[in-house]
């Protein structure tokens, strides 16, 4: 019914607006399709029949549904140490994120604060200038963290640029709120977790979402201070099925498994990690769309 | 967007009168009791961050001593001040070697391609999704072109990598249904900026958006509707109203964008390149990362990191010079 409207509109106007119309709707299009293609065609590859992706004859959807290759990879044990370990690293390491995020933002928002000036440029030169990746390297290592689980959450463990975010979602809570509550006696921290935490859930369901995000695709730091298989995140066993050579695979899947992953295509096994991989963001995203309209601008116009 | 900046220049103005609000020779002393006794909570608060960025970025910045010794591996962190004074050795034998300038070229190329590309595409997708005027289509669109930037970079690059695969890729596969020969993309220097130039604006175009789509749905409808008395059709709409009204979201995110100029999306080029294409696809941070932590020459490779970071901090510091002239919107 939406559509006759649109139609109908579409019929009333004049030919250069018609033409306008015709532009946007197929940019759009252009744009959407270019966006769900690779993950259709990815979903579709696994979950056809091998023989079928092997012949190249997926392109679109599905040929001859098939789970065999998802019944494979779910029985590596490799793939599921790996998700319980970037489970850990995600919630562990955006509790602590978000928590002090909060405790940087909140004094450099209070305006009558002595300190400030000097603890706002003591944060944002880091944004400008670093020590990059060799003397990092060797503070983490030094400090014992090599083959840690606390390397994956320590060096990364608040974001300037975040941390603006939420000073300036903070800033824009009336004044006389905190005023009324000292009165009562409270103290910054009670001010922090009643007021300003409370009054700035939107802004911060965003930077959770941010930093959700970047420790599940973290990869880096797992592959400069995670030697040990056991700790290691799922970012690193994607890499050594996606872009190692297929033999790697063989050997990640290990014992009767690889039997059957000889049988499989290994395009079809990598398609299906990729899959498995991407479902929790997929599932993460609609859900935070409103507010994310607001944290990129905040983003943008701060940043 | 126009609102979002004159609230914030509102905020500054604010600060300003609350920081000339405190002539009380009290407060420029800064440990003075009544600052102590006022923000005692505060500094207790900062602490454990104030550690963090102590350790993990101010610590490095002191490592950075090591481009000027003989750093030996193993000898950790301390070892960094106890090593062998060597002055420019390193910088020098950078800049004697074949490398300096492939890398340097590379790391701008790649950058400087992308903003070229890579800029103008968000722009032109708001212009076109805000006029969808039927939420039942544009909110959706927009949600499915926000997904690739969600994804990690290590499920791109693998995208990438199988796509393109000279046996099974579908990039291939249609390569040959259209009656040529296989290309081994990812083997050859010459595809290499190109894939690393598409995949990057693929997967930042959508969310990049949104802050022209704000821009735009800021325009006050009145003006639209002034625009169809005089007879506009939507084409000078959008030249003479959508256009000029983002002109200054536009500049801003450009000058910003400059400042990210060498900053090159490292964990990609690293996940895909290979050293047959070292030639088009080898930066400054993948030279470093292989003479640090795989060939462990650290003095040479945290000589060549500072380099970058000397080079990226200045352009960062001009762009953001410039843009809070433009803008009066800044960090600091």
């Amino acid at each position: 019914m939406k559509k006759s409207g649109v139609m109908k509109q579409f019929r009333q106007e004049a030919a250069g607006d018609k033409t306008f119309d015709l532009v946007v709707w197929t940019l759009v299009l252009l744009a959407v399709l270019v966006c769900v293609y690779p993950f259709l065609y990815v979903v579709s590859v696994s979950i056809s029949n091998g023989v079928a992706v092997n012949q190249g004859k997926v392109w679109l959807f599905p040929v001859d549904l098939n789970f065999d290759a998802f019944k494979m990879v779910m029985g590596y044990s490799d793939l599921w140490v790996s998700y319980s370990n970037t489970f850990y690293y995600t919630v562990v390491g955006t509790i602590l994120n978000i928590l002090m995020t909060c405790l940087a933002a909140y004094p450099l928002s209070r305006r009558r604060f002595f300190l400030r000036k000097k603890l706002n440029f003591f944060l944002a030169f880091t944004m400008y200038f670093s020590g990059g990746l060799i003397p990092t390297y060797i503070v983490v290592t030094s400090l014992g963290l090599y083959n840690s689980r606390w390397s994956m959450i320590l060096p990364v463990l608040v974001s300037v640029f975040n941390v603006m975010i939420c000073r300036s979602a903070f800033e824009a809570i009336p004044e006389e709120l905190f005023e009324e509550a000292s009165l009562e006696g409270a103290n910054d921290f009670i001010c922090l977790g009643r007021i300003a935490i409370p009054l700035s859930k939107p802004t911060l369901a965003v930077l959770t979402l941010y930093y959700a995000v970047a420790r599940y695709n973290d990869f880096f730091n797992a592959m400069l201070y995670l030697g040990k298989k056991e700790l290691q995140p799922l970012q690193l066993f994607l890499r050594k099925i996606l872009l190692l050579s297929s033999s790697e695979i063989m050997q990640t899947a290990g014992g009767s498994t690889a039997i059957a992953a000889a049988a499989q295509s290994t395009l079809q096994v990598r398609y299906v990690c990729i899959v498995l991989a991407v479902i929790p963001i997929m599932l993460i995203c609609p859900f935070v769309q409103k507010h994310l309209v607001q944290g990129a601008m905040l983003g943008a116009v701060k940043g | 967007m126009a609102q979002t900046i004159s609230r914030y220049k509102g905020e500054t103005v604010m600060h300003e009168k609350a920081a000339t609000g405190l002539q009380n020779n009290d407060d420029y002393k800064i440990l003075s009791k009544r600052n102590w006794a006022r923000g005692k909570y505060l500094v207790i608060m900062m602490i454990p961050v104030m550690v963090y960025y102590l350790l993990f970025c101010y610590l490095p910045m002191a490592g950075l001593y090591m481009s000027f010794t003989q750093f030996q591996p193993g000898a950790g962190f301390a070892g960094i001040f106890s090593s062998k004074f060597v002055g420019l050795k390193w910088f020098r034998q950078f800049f004697q070697s074949p490398y300096a300038f492939r890398l340097i070229r590379n790391t701008f190329l790649l950058s400087f391609y992308s903003l070229i590309f890579g800029f103008p595409i968000p722009i032109l997708f708001a212009v076109c999704i805000t006029q969808i005027q039927n939420n039942k289509i544009q909110k959706p669109a927009q949600v499915l072109t926000y997904l690739p930037y969600f994804i990690s970079t290590v499920v791109v690059a693998g995208m990438i990598n199988n796509f393109l695969s000279p046996s099974s890729g579908i990039i291939n596969q249609i390569v040959v249904a259209c009656g040529g020969k296989p290309v081994n993309f990812l083997g050859q220097p010459q595809y290499f900026r190109t894939i690393y130039v598409l995949s990057g604006s693929w997967q930042t175009f959508g969310f990049n958006s949104i802050i022209f789509v704000a821009a735009i749905m800021a325009i006050p409808p009145e003006l639209y509707e002034a625009m169809d008395v005089d007879g506009a059709s939507k084409w000078m709409k959008i030249i003479h109203l959508v256009l000029p009204s983002i002109k200054p979201t536009i500049i801003l995110l450009l000058i910003m964008s400059l400042g990210n100029l060498l900053n090159v999306g490292f964990e990609k080029v690293y996940l895909l390149y290979s050293p047959a294409i070292y030639e088009t696809a080898d930066v400054i941070q993948t030279y470093v990362y292989r003479q640090g932590i795989e060939n462990h020459n650290y003095g040479y490779a945290t000589a060549v990191g500072l380099f970058n970071s000397l080079i990226t901090f200045a352009i960062v510091f001009l762009s953001n010079r410039l843009s809070r002239k433009l803008a009066e919107t800044s960090i600091w």
